[in-house]
């Protein structure tokens, strides 16, 4: 079964049209990096598979279930897709342990001792055990969304999307953040979406580069294709190459 | 003024121990209630938007006299016999939850909005979310504006005068009756509100200092 299969997907707001005709299968285990200028709607595709967003016509079905369909409590999706995001919105209330273990205990009802060790070899593995006992507000951007990472990670997702992960951060804290992406991409067989515009982020570790503009799909390579062959659309070139030449 | 002290203070004891009593429970419920409709406002679900809206806008615009003498007159009428200090203390809790719930309603939304959105993503239902991030960072907010509707809500206990609650307002109004000293009664009176109040003031403003 695949992970994600959008068919036919519309989106709007209001009279916008945020998404159009959106067809995309995403296979589990895959890592797929979106990419494209702002306002593509590579964020608002993104938003839609864990129902932030919801969509007006087609079908969604991810893990099994159809976005799509009223009855589906989206809180089921939830609980198996991840989210990290551009401004990490960690829990300002709670510790760098405590956000870890909130939806783990509250959700899962993950056994207390349980949590914090796994909890703890999360913050390990992102390597800021040490912080621990902080408050979100007292570390760096580049420290909180290598903790929103391992919040994500708590609940052993089979899905994790990212929502433009690195582009708030300082540039020498954005290879922290990258190396622990890719240490996940390589280790697990989590499926991942990725709205980034760090390409070598996709060239090392992506299996397909999605090309977006204009709220549709242009291009969808594999990252071979899309890299060292030729994108076939015009403007998926020119975006290409103006990436490349800023590298 | 010592005189009516010295004579009358059984009834100024009464007095003060139903105001406080009266307070206690309108605050608790009044909180409990108005938390309650400041999340129906700000749902996503527009129904219960509706009815969040409705009851604070029916509340908050009538006069607190007004809901408490309906409660005093008319549930007796068609419902059951109530006594003058529950009236009072149901009106005065409705009353004040309508207040309690915009304040409420706008620390929630002054909350910034990656920390629900943080929390949907992350598992938690909209309820859970709501109680273990949203609410304890919204009330930290609102403390300031929370602690003027208590302090109101002490003050507006003084409507139990008006349908026999045997608050301090009504011992007052009777000490000035039976001893013709108007002046030196009320002034006890005050002194007596302000016994409660002023800790109060005192108590949130630490509260505030504490938790910024």
């Amino acid at each position: 079964m695949s992970m994600i299969e959008f068919h036919d997907v519309q989106k709007y707001y209001g009279d916008f049209h945020a998404l159009k005709d959106i067809n995309l299968t995403v296979e589990a285990g895959e890592t797929v990096v979106l990419i494209g200028p702002s306002g593509s709607g590579k964020s608002t595709l993104i938003r839609t598979i864990n129902g932030l967003e919801p969509i007006q016509d087609g079908k969604l079905i991810v893990n099994g279930y159809d976005l799509a369909d009223k009855k589906t409590d989206p809180n089921k999706i939830r609980k198996n897709v991840g989210m990290v995001f551009q401004h990490f919105n960690l829990y300002a209330n709670k510790t760098v342990l405590e956000n870890i273990m909130l939806a783990p205990k509250v959700v899962l009802k993950r056994d207390d001792d349980e949590n914090r060790d796994f909890a703890m070899k999360l913050l390990d593995q992102v390597g800021l055990a040490s912080k621990a006992d902080s408050y979100p507000r007292q570390l760096s951007g580049g420290q909180q969304q290598r903790i929103a990472i391992a919040r994500s990670l708590a609940m052993r997702p089979k899905c994790l999307l990212f929502d433009e992960p690195t582009s708030a951060l300082d540039p020498e804290m954005i290879d922290d953040v990258l190396n622990v992406m890719k240490d996940i991409a390589r280790d697990s067989d989590m499926t991942m979406l990725v709205v980034t515009h760090e390409m070598g982020f996709a060239r090392e570790v992506g299996d397909r580069v999605i090309f977006m503009a204009d709220g549709q799909i242009l291009e969808d390579d594999s990252k071979e294709t899309f890299f060292d062959g030729q994108p076939s659309n015009e403007r998926a070139r020119q975006f290409l190459s103006k990436i490349i030449v800023h590298k | 003024m010592a005189h009516i002290v010295a004579t009358q203070w059984p009834l100024l004891l009464t007095g003060l121990w139903h105001t406080i009593l009266c307070s206690v429970i309108a605050l608790f419920f009044s909180l409990i209630i108005g938390s309650l409709f400041a999340i129906f406002e700000i749902m996503p679900n527009r129904v219960m938007r509706i009815i969040g809206h409705v009851y604070v806008e029916i509340f908050r615009n009538i006069p607190l006299l007004v809901i408490t003498m309906f409660f005093f007159v008319v549930i007796p009428l068609y419902v059951t016999k109530i006594n003058g200090f529950t009236a009072g203390t149901i009106g005065l809790t409705i009353y004040t939850s309508a207040f309690i719930a915009e304040t409420v309603r706008s620390g929630i939304q002054s909350v910034e909005s990656g920390q629900m959105e943080g929390a949907l993503s992350n598992g938690l239902t909209f309820w859970q979310s709501m109680r273990f991030i949203i609410l304890p960072q919204a009330f930290k907010i609102v403390i300031p504006p929370l602690g003027n509707q208590f302090i109101n809500l002490v003050k507006n206990s003084s409507v139990l005068a008006f349908v026999a609650g045997f608050d301090l307002m009504y011992q007052g109004n009777m000490i000035a009756n039976n001893t013709l000293q108007t002046m030196p009664s009320y002034f006890i009176v005050a002194v007596l509100y302000l016994v409660i109040t002023m800790p109060l003031s005192y108590y949130m403003r630490h509260l505030e200092k504490k938790l910024a």
